[in-house]
């Protein structure tokens, strides 16, 4: 048999490697300056530009996207290339995919800091990028499908499976979510409102999670453990179980992110069994990654990477054991719109993907520089201190969550809430300070390892092209007359593909089908009207400043929240919304009665309020916005957004849109006029104006709807 | 978009989970006894490849 000869790409890696730890630091020190503006408010420097409602999307997008989609890329060209022993398809394409990621990058944390974003968590970058990202999407798809065309391995080993599936499921979820209507080049309307467009985003968002911030580092997982521990997986029959079943379950969850809001009952029954089912192949996977320590595990000891991977493993068994358990409906009830969430997912983030990604870069950076690590002893300290780190900040967050939820709902015999809001967000301060120091910790940790990775590469030599050998593959393959089915799937690139597809849609179309066309889950409210002109402004002010970072617009059916907010949501009432708006934390309380009866303030307090918040209500943590008091509305957007609105078949008058500037103006003058009133005295063309228009909508239209049709609703 | 509710309500509507748990029940089996006949040392070749 032919040997042959030729060479793995290692520049591409290193590529990925460096823009791994870059965007890792630039990612952490926005999250902590999120974490610092919770505590002291002062951080947000009264610029639109670094308040929490900017900060928070450009974190979580940096932490998701830069971070830990460089290391992805890292871990996927440095394996796929050995597992198949061939080099790169393509190092053109590899060198578009590299650079062409890095600009997705710099646009989305310039947009997200003007204030660009589609509102929605996650996916809030403008559709620009998003068509951006998808060629750039195609473009790995493309350079990983020659790679395995071209492969000198017949068996695509497990971990090419997971990173197959990512590509092709990550592709269908960008897709579906990023399906919006530009009004220009930087401002778009989601297709999907209310209801729907909250279970596509949702299945996104946990798919986000699934499919960006699981497979792919399963997939790493199963190429990088037996590799640093030298000795091969515990099961592979295991791990096959462990891929088929988790792609297929993990499509479904979607909905458990909407226990107890107005999405129908059976899309949250389904979201529920499937997210419990999810236990099974989740700790299949990390029962697998642990055990291929067997007898080995003293090698734990002297092998700072294995610690890193160790760690990682074992934060992922916990957060997959706590994600179903988060998803049964009565401790829902409890964690969802606490600080539990950010617990749960810091778990994930820090420990998984977090020390995972340092695990590697421990190993790859000696390995390509073709030297020893710089200093072992600094690596065993970055370990403990970024476990510390993950502890201090994953404790106070759990504390803090089920004690926001216990003061939300606590009643005095009398039957009086007990607690005011506000009284659950000063408490909360020393628990927020300690998680900023858990966050520090954890970054320190992070720089440590950089200066030891630097000082490791000063005295190494750098292998772009690593020599390797292997026969070729001869192109004639007589199957084995006892052949199984499976195996011929594990030969074929272009049907694991498929198939992989297949199992994802299974899950979305027969979630998606009945909430499009079933007309029952989505009862109509005679009362609720499309937003006035001034209030579609409003309604985009409040987007763009990121206020559903923190406030809610989702009253779920427990007496706690009637009592405090007024009643629960209901279906009909969002479905000219275009995006959702129902948040997902409560930082602060829930808006969406803020303009009805119980909850109604005047013009005058918002105005005030959004001037500095802590002179209206004392203790509080928003941030001021001065600059909605100078800027003004852009008047001329009114007609294109109108009509974009229409298109989406919210029903305004045919032409309307010519007259809507006129309407727009008649409702500002009233508001200028009762701010008058109260002594304050502004211009109606100010973006002030228009928001607190929107605010004093929310909770509105309900309020005049027959009281025996909301009686009928049943969500 | 205007959504265009095709049905009236939700009754029936559950066949749509069911087959969609047959289908993965059945598809859950087949992989299940592939991997319980998979030959021992075809597994065993396969789980080396990292480390080749």
């Amino acid at each position: 048999m032919e040997i042959e000869k030729f060479q793995y790409d290692n520049k591409i890696v290193k590529n990925f490697a460096y823009a791994t730890m870059l965007w890792g630091v630039v990612g952490m020190l926005a999250g902590l300056l999120a974490a610092l503006q919770l505590v002291w408010p002062v951080f947000n420097f009264d610029l639109p530009y670094t308040t929490f409602g900017r900060v928070r999307p450009i974190h979580t997008n940096a932490i998701i996207f830069a971070f830990v989609g460089n290391g992805i890329f890292m871990g996927v060209y440095y394996s796929l290339q050995r597992l198949l022993k061939a080099r790169m398809f393509s190092d053109f394409l590899s060198k578009v995919h590299f650079w062409g990621w890095q600009l997705i990058i710099v646009l989305a944390a310039a947009t997200l800091v003007l204030g660009f974003t589609t509102g929605k968590e996650y996916a809030e970058l403008e559709w620009p990028i998003d068509i951006l990202i998808a060629l750039i999407w195609v473009v790995f798809g493309i350079n990983m499908f020659g790679t395995i065309i071209k492969r000198r391995e017949r068996h695509l080993y497990v971990a090419i499976w997971f990173y197959i599936a990512t590509l092709v499921t990550v592709a269908m979820l960008h897709i579906v979510n990023s399906i919006e209507i530009p009004v220009s080049f930087w401002k778009s309307y989601s297709w999907y409102a209310g209801v729907q467009d909250a279970l596509v985003q949702w299945w996104y968002g946990h798919n986000a999670v699934a499919f960006f911030l699981t497979t792919p580092y399963l997939g790493l997982m199963y190429y990088f453990l037996p590799k640093v521990a030298n000795r091969p997986v515990y099961s592979y029959r295991l791990s096959i179980i462990h891929f088929w079943a988790l792609i297929f379950i993990y499509i479904w969850a979607g909905p458990h992110h909407l226990l107890y809001t107005a999405t129908p009952d059976w899309a949250q029954s389904l979201g529920v069994v499937f997210s419990i089912m999810l236990i099974a192949p989740s700790w299949g996977g990390m029962i697998n990654g642990l055990l291929t320590l067997r007898g080995a595990w003293d090698k734990v000891r002297d092998n700072v990477v294995l610690k890193f991977l160790v760690v990682a493993v074992t934060a992922y068994g916990m957060a997959t054991f706590e994600g179903p358990m988060l998803s049964i409906k009565s401790i829902n009830a409890i964690s969802h719109f606490t600080d539990w969430t950010i617990a749960h997912v810091h778990v994930g983030a820090l420990g998984w993907n977090g020390f995972m990604t340092f695990g590697i870069l421990y190993w790859l950076i000696p390995k390509m520089f073709n030297t020893q690590l710089y200093s072992n002893r600094l690596a065993n300290m970055h370990f403990w201190i970024g476990t510390l780190g993950i502890v201090l900040y994953a404790v106070p967050m759990y504390w803090a969550g089920i004690m926001q939820s216990l003061m939300w709902k606590e009643f005095t015999p009398e039957g009086q809430l007990k607690w005011q809001f506000m009284d659950s967000v000063t408490r909360m301060m020393p628990f927020y300070a300690a998680r900023a120091v858990g966050g520090t910790l954890f970054l320190i940790g992070t720089l440590m390892m950089i200066y030891n990775l630097i000082k490791t590469i000063k005295v190494g030599s750098f292998v772009a092209n690593e020599d390797a050998e292997a026969p070729a593959l001869v192109k004639e393959y007589h199957a084995h007359s006892k052949d199984h089915w499976h195996r011929w799937i594990e030969r074929k690139p272009i049907q694991m593909l498929v198939l992989s597809l297949v199992v994802v849609l299974i899950g979305g179309i027969i979630e998606f089908v009945p909430t499009f066309l079933v007309k029952s889950n989505i009862p109509t409210i005679s009362s609720v009207k499309p937003y006035t002109p001034l209030e579609l402004q409003g309604r985009d002010i409040y987007v763009r400043e990121g206020c559903y970072v923190c406030h809610s617009q989702m009253i779920r059916p427990f007496r706690s929240e009637t009592a405090r907010y007024g009643e629960y949501s209901k279906a009909g009432e969002f479905v000219y919304d275009h995006p959702f708006q129902w948040g997902s934390k409560r930082t602060g309380p829930d808006l969406a009665r803020e303009g009805g009866d119980k909850l109604k303030k005047s013009d005058s307090w918002h105005y005030n309020h959004l001037l500095e918040p802590s002179s209206m209500s004392p203790g509080s943590i928003m941030p001021n916005y001065p600059w909605l008091f100078e800027d003004k509305v852009d008047v001329a957007s009114t007609v294109g957004k109108i009509k974009a609105m229409q298109k989406l078949g919210v029903p305004y008058p045919e032409g309307y849109s010519e007259i809507a500037a006129a309407d727009m103006e008649k409702q500002a003058n009233s508001i200028a006029a009762s701010l008058k009133k109260d002594g304050i005295s502004t211009a109606s063309d100010k973006e002030i104006v228009a928001l607190i228009s929107y605010l004093q909508r929310l909770g509105k239209d309900i309020k005049s709807a027959p009281k025996e049709e909301v009686a009928n609703l049943s969500n | 978009m205007k959504f265009i509710n095709y049905l009236e309500s939700i009754t029936g509507v559950g066949i749509y989970p069911l087959t969609s748990f047959i289908i993965f029940f059945v598809f859950f089996l087949a992989v299940t006894l592939f991997v319980i006949k998979a030959d021992k040392n075809f597994i065993k070749e396969v789980s080396q490849i990292p480390l080749d």
